[in-house]
């Protein structure tokens, strides 16, 4: 009962929503809708059973993602005149997007019919029957089956953070830049910065 | 508590009673240690700097904070006319009740936890992740330039020294072997030599807790690391827009989230609820005395820290979150697995 009646307060208001992301005119807006279907969905991952998936959704998605996304979003200073001008321009785009996201749940549905995967059934009885915790389970599996493939899938992202930071880095030649050396400001002593002087009366100081 | 309500009543009942009176239990409590902390607070800068600090209104000045309360509460709510009104009006409501939020998987004493869950770090994990937007949504709606800087500083800070912390979290998570904060405390008992409860004095994981402890003060935005209200520069930073209750809101999550902070402190490596000493008289002391002294312990280094200490420049809290702590706490998870790995101590059972 309880477990029905919170997956469609999930379900709905993730998907109302998705629909206020791409309907509300304001960007930041949309994305801070863009978090609440982040959460929803988190939700209904902790519904299924799937606890640790629901935490790193949260960490992930909402604490870094959709950080940056509002973080773009507010420093860019929109134009929503200009936002909309390109609509029928994209029109056939959207639709055709539109139309491979319909086929894609409409396979999915038809799969579902077809009696699709079992993952978990509204009281929980259905979740997977396994003996150790959620980590664990996915540990034991990610570090032992797949340890390979996650290895692999390190590289790649080592791979394309060391490509963001080449791409990025510049050397400017000397001089154009002030450069902060702190271990020559730490060995810095107040002996080597300042003179104390007693300057008798109508003399001057000479530095 | 479940057991108690349910002589009455079915248990469906007896568990939506226990859990409400158990969020209760914690927030209306956890709101009066706030308004208390923040008397505490200006009482050691005062005596730090020689003053006497609020002692005027009650005995020692110990009302201060419920006289600053009621002026605030009877104030006016402003508004700004330019402001994005909704998510202005949001944006307190986000800081506190995330700053609540995180304390439903706090364990006070064995066994007392609202929600004792397996991925009881990971969820505070993700509920201070959030922190973060209040700010931001506060920055952005006010419509104003000092604002708006102050959410662009802290949105940044934030994230660079999250990645630290949650590195150093995955060293106390590997030794414990759990991501439950209870076990993390139980994995602590007679940790050293035998009789000392707690992680402090491993010579593995005393480095990481100052790294953490310094890591907590910006991620709370404390002095030196409060550039997101660096009051020379951007006059309050997010705040300057509010007033009345909205902005009592920013100030009492702002202070739940350094609470929560102390006590993360303590339960990652001071052994939470357990004594010092693993002696059985002190045992005799209930747990909740020992962990909230302990939090009290740091959160008195934190407003020592906030007297003593001067502000940092952005560019020096850049450097410090990712060119020394990030490499710091990435060395130090090499090394802890390395020697869990090298000893085959662990504390988890699929080791």
């Amino acid at each position: 009962m309880i477990q029905t009646l919170s997956f469609y307060l999930f379900a709905g208001l993730m998907i109302a929503s998705a629909l206020m992301v791409i309907t509300s005119r304001n960007p930041v807006h949309s994305v801070l809708w863009l978090i609440l279907a982040f959460f929803n969905a988190a939700g209904l991952m902790v519904l299924v059973g799937a606890e640790f998936i629901a935490m790193l959704l949260v960490i992930v998605y909402v604490g870094a993602v959709a950080v940056l996304f509002l973080f773009v979003v507010m420093m860019l200073n929109i134009d929503f005149a200009a936002l909309r001008a390109g609509f029928v321009k994209n029109f056939p785009l959207g639709l055709l997007v539109a139309l491979i996201l319909f086929l894609e749940l409409f396979v999915g549905l038809v799969a579902w019919s077809a009696g699709g995967v079992e993952l978990g059934t509204p009281d929980g009885s259905g979740a997977a029957p396994l003996g150790a915790n959620n980590i664990e389970a996915i540990g034991a599996l990610l570090y032992g089956r797949y340890i390979f493939l996650f290895e692999v899938a390190g590289i790649i992202l080592l791979v394309a953070m060391i490509g963001a930071i080449v791409l990025t880095h510049r050397q400017r030649p000397d001089g154009t830049r002030a450069r902060q050396d702190i271990g020559k400001q730490v060995r810095r002593r107040p002996e080597d910065a300042t003179v104390m002087k007693q300057p008798g009366v109508g003399q001057g100081v000479e530095l | 508590m479940t057991e108690f309500f349910g002589q009455w009543m079915p248990y469906e009942w007896a568990w939506f009673l226990a859990t409400i009176s158990g969020i209760l239990l914690i927030a209306l409590p956890l709101m009066l240690a706030v308004a208390m902390i923040i008397y505490v607070d200006r009482k050691v800068w005062a005596a730090i700097n020689l003053r006497r600090g609020p002692n005027v209104v009650g005995p020692f000045g110990l009302l201060q904070s419920f006289a600053d309360g009621l002026k605030v509460f009877l104030q006016e709510t402003i508004i700004p006319s330019a402001a994005n009104k909704g998510i202005f009006i949001l944006a307190p409501i986000v800081t506190f009740t995330v700053a609540l939020a995180a304390w439903a998987v706090i364990p006070f004493d064995a066994g007392v936890v609202l929600a004792d869950i397996n991925v009881g770090l990971l969820y505070i994990l993700a509920i201070s992740s959030l922190s973060v937007y209040g700010v931001v949504m506060a920055g952005w709606a006010s419509n104003s330039k000092y604002p708006f800087f102050s959410a662009m500083r802290s949105a940044a800070q934030m994230i660079s020294y999250e990645v630290s912390i949650g590195f150093i979290l995955i060293c106390v998570v590997l030794w414990a072997g759990s991501f439950n904060l209870s076990e993390i405390v139980e994995g602590q008992r007679g940790h050293g030599l035998g009789f000392v409860n707690g992680y402090w004095f491993n010579l593995l994981l005393f480095p990481i807790w100052v790294v953490f402890f310094i890591s907590s003060l910006a991620e709370t935005a404390r002095v030196p690391f409060d550039l997101t209200e660096a009051e020379s520069e951007l006059v309050a930073g997010y705040q300057t827009e509010y007033s009345s209750m909205s902005f009592a809101l920013f100030w009492l999550g702002e202070y739940a989230n350094i609470l929560l902070m102390c006590s993360l402190n303590t339960l990652l490596f001071f052994g939470g609820w357990l004594p010092p000493v693993d002696w059985a008289p002190l045992y005799y002391v209930p747990g909740i005395i020992w962990f909230l002294g302990k939090t009290f312990l740091f959160f008195f280094m934190f407003s020592w820290v906030m007297a003593t200490v001067p502000r940092y420049r952005y560019d020096q809290l850049m450097r410090l979150g990712w060119k020394v702590f990030l490499p710091m706490s990435l060395i130090f998870v090499v090394l802890i697995s390395g020697y869990l790995m090298a000893t085959g101590h662990f504390g988890g059972q699929l080791g």
